[in-house]
């Protein structure tokens, strides 16, 4: 795929991840451009970098919304965002986008809403559904199991003759999970237009990446199943989106497979449960800072005079004034009498009588009584499970 | 298919009927699992369907449960309305992965905007004289999720009418084949007949003075059972087959305990955290059919141990002996 893709696959030495291929990239940690031309028209460039900005901003704000107990618990993307906007935005609106956890950055970009994703960190189901003709799919939890559903949207694809194709987000972690493997294979079987996107974060919430797996290269996984794989700079948005670009497109055609490793890091938190001053150091933290995927993008344009520090201020505005509506909105909805009782509307489609009979019990039950977490006042996300509650809650008394 | 009857069927052609009339009606239908193509599946219930509908819509996939139902889950988003064969329901818990993450709640983590019309095939329960793992009975752990179809049909007519109704069912559909009857006897199957109600369990024998209820294999053996003990003591037996595990119909057993007053459940499954426990739980809520026992309740299940290997199957499960014991005994009460 690489060999396939504009200007060279082999620029530079691979940035840490070690293995026997080198990771494609057309930006330097600087922002320098590596290739002759750029790969990219410059307002495209300025769309993701944009779009890079929204991600990373709001992701910032929902982590403080969290530590002030107004939104639960969710996976921040800080680090990802190239990773992320730059394969998203090699998909067309009619590829399915099939999600794990932490993919923000990927949803805002497919017209997820600011007041949607709120809702689901506050625990709202109304958060998790996107409009009914969209090719989004939710958020998925249980990791990998969501790369046996994209299988199954590229054979539908197939089927049905459409030229159309899927694209999995999984990370490091997810690789050792036999169903990763087995929709590998699938795939590569039945010749399925799936991108296995692995963001290689280096880390799975405390297990390293050198722990998860030897340090042969896990694109190279692929190549023993009979599809390529290839390695990306994966804070490189302008790369990430080449490498995209050609696997879709593949996917598209009825070539098959390509799994794509995009090489980043997380620099939060794993989710906002997680601590990891507990497993890993600040210097590596340190090391990272400098790769990071905005500043090597906002740089690039800089370079190039298609951004400026005006811009910047406006953009971030602009953002800020979204977010306050947006928190407002799902603050406002969740106030507004969120119903306790939807939670039996939507197990089965026609429901059965016994549930009704049990909605009907749980009316009565809950009558007069505010149980939707969070309406009224702020809530310590985690509860009693939370780490670090033990040491603070204090001694039950004998009565 | 008998030659002199071609509608007098088995189990196994039963279910191969109601497929290939499902994939005739609805393009949208695919079969796929492992050696269910040009095999016709281990038993055969998928026989000659690839040659009918082709490479594309019945498919040998690779060998792996999990796979199997992930995929069937992202088929079903993508339009299609897949029938999966898993091969051995003791080979189901790989893919139960997928079944209660994601099948089961999909249309909840949606809001009803993804429905998941998949049905799940698994030869299940004992009584084949197969190595390990081949005969399981584990519908519980299916009962038990919420948002899950579970249906186990007792013989061909309920099989065929039963299979029509999952497939064509919104909801994803958990559904057992009871394979010791597979081939054990033949019954009128018609060609193009109507699908048999989800949700609805079936009196097979009207009756007086005890309730049974059970389902799967075990329908039969009761009725063999039962024809015994009304031999010896013109006990008047109410037989009631479940059919629908989940949703499963209480009225039906409600009002025949209500009437008998005495109530035996028989199932192939381990007794503790059987089904038998959630029938009592109800008869014990409702205060009409409470207060009209005259016996205690009484449950003929398999022990608690592993499926052992085939020489002692015949000791494990519940055979005419002790059902037709237990009907004695609660019919003494």
């Amino acid at each position: 795929v690489a060999k396939k893709t504009a200007g060279p696959s082999n620029a530079e030495a691979p940035p840490k991840a070690g293995g026997d291929t080198t990771p494609m990239r057309f930006l330097d940690e600087d922002g320098k451009l590596l290739v002759s031309s750029p790969p990219l028209p410059d307002a495209r460039v300025v769309e993701l970098y944009r779009h890079m900005v929204r991600a990373r901003r709001f992701d910032a704000r929902l982590l403080k919304l969290q530590r002030q107990g107004r939104i639960g618990t969710f996976a921040p993307c800080f680090g990802q965002e190239a990773a992320q906007i730059g394969s998203i935005s090699a998909c067309e609106k009619t590829d399915w986008f099939v999600p794990s956890f932490r993919e923000l950055g990927c949803a805002l970009y497919r017209g997820a809403s600011m007041r949607g994703v709120l809702l689901y960190a506050m625990g709202l189901e109304e958060g998790s559904v996107g409009p009914p003709e969209s090719r989004d799919l939710p958020i998925s939890i249980p990791v990998g199991g969501q790369s046996s559903h994209a299988v199954g949207l590229a054979w539908a694809m197939k089927m049905k003759k459409e030229k159309a194709g899927a694209i999995v987000y999984f990370g490091d972690g997810a690789t050792s999970e036999g169903v990763v493997h087995e929709s590998m294979n699938f795939a590569a079987v039945l010749k399925l237009g799936v991108v296995f996107f692995c963001q290689n974060n280096q880390w799975a919430i405390s297990t390293p990446r050198r722990q998860q797996a030897t340090d042969k290269p896990l694109a190279g996984r692929a190549e023993a199943l009979g599809f390529s794989g290839v390695q990306v700079d994966g804070n490189d948005v302008l790369a990430v989106n080449a490498v995209v670009g050609v696997a879709m497109e593949r996917a598209r055609e009825g070539k098959g497979p390509t799994f794509v490793e995009a090489i980043t890091y997380r620099r939060g938190v794993h989710t906002t449960a997680d601590d990891p001053r507990v497993y890993r150091s600040e210097d590596e933290e340190k090391s990272w800072e400098k790769k990071d995927p905005l500043d090597r993008c906002r740089k690039y344009l800089e370079k190039r005079g298609a951004w400026d520090a005006k811009k910047e201020a406006a953009l971030e505005a602009a953002i800020d004034e979204e977010m306050t509506k947006e928190i407002q909105a799902a603050e406002d909805y969740r106030a507004s009498g969120v119903n306790p009782l939807e939670m039996f509307d939507y197990v089965y489609v026609q429901m059965p009588p016994y549930l009704l009979a049990q909605r009907q019990e749980a009316e009565e039950a809950f009558r007069g009584r505010a149980i939707v977490l969070g309406a009224s006042a702020p809530y310590k996300p985690g509860g009693a499970a939370a780490v670090g509650q033990l040491e603070e809650a204090p001694e039950e008394k004998a009565s | 298919v008998s030659a002199a009857n071609p509608n007098s069927l088995t189990m196994v052609d039963a279910l191969n009927r109601a497929l290939a009339e499902e994939m005739e009606r609805d393009e949208r239908v695919m079969c796929l699992g492992e050696d269910v193509g040009v095999d016709g599946g281990v038993f055969r219930v998928t026989r000659d369907l690839q040659k009918k509908f082709g490479k594309d819509r019945v498919v040998d996939t690779p060998l792996a449960e999990h796979c199997i139902v992930g995929a069937s889950v992202g088929l079903a988003i993508g339009g299609m309305r897949p029938v999966c064969e898993m091969q051995f329901s003791g080979f189901m818990n790989f893919a139960y992965g997928q079944i209660q993450p994601h099948m089961s709640r999909f249309l909840g983590r949606t809001r009803g905007g993804r429905r998941m019309p998949v049905v799940v095939r698994a030869p299940s329960g004992g009584g084949i004289r197969a190595l390990e793992h081949h005969c399981e009975s584990e519908e519980m752990s299916y009962v038990s999720v919420p948002g899950l179809v579970v249906l186990m049909p007792s013989g061909p007519r309920t099989a065929y009418g039963l299979l029509k109704a999952a497939i064509r069912s919104e909801e994803p559909v958990i559904f057992f084949e009871p394979k010791s009857i597979y081939r054990a006897f033949r019954e009128e199957v018609p060609v193009d007949g109507d699908p048999f109600p989800i949700g609805k369990a079936e009196i097979v024998r009207e009756g007086t003075d005890l309730t049974v209820v059970t389902w799967g294999a075990m329908v039969r053996r009761s009725k063999e059972a039962a024809d015994r003990v009304t031999k010896e003591t013109g006990a008047s037996i109410e037989i009631v087959d479940l059919l629908t595990l989940k949703p499963m119909d209480p009225e039906v057993v409600m009002t025949s305990v209500a009437k008998t007053g005495r109530c035996v459940v028989v199932h192939e499954a381990p007794r503790t955290g059987g089904f038998a426990g959630e029938i009592f739980a109800r008869i014990c809520e409702r205060d009409d059919v409470f207060m009209s026992l005259r016996a205690p309740l009484a449950r003929v299940a398999s022990y608690d141990v592993p499926y052992p290997l085939f020489a002692r199957e015949n000791a494990y499960l519940p055979d005419i002996e002790r059902i037709a014991g237990q009907f004695q005994k609660t019919l003494a009460t």
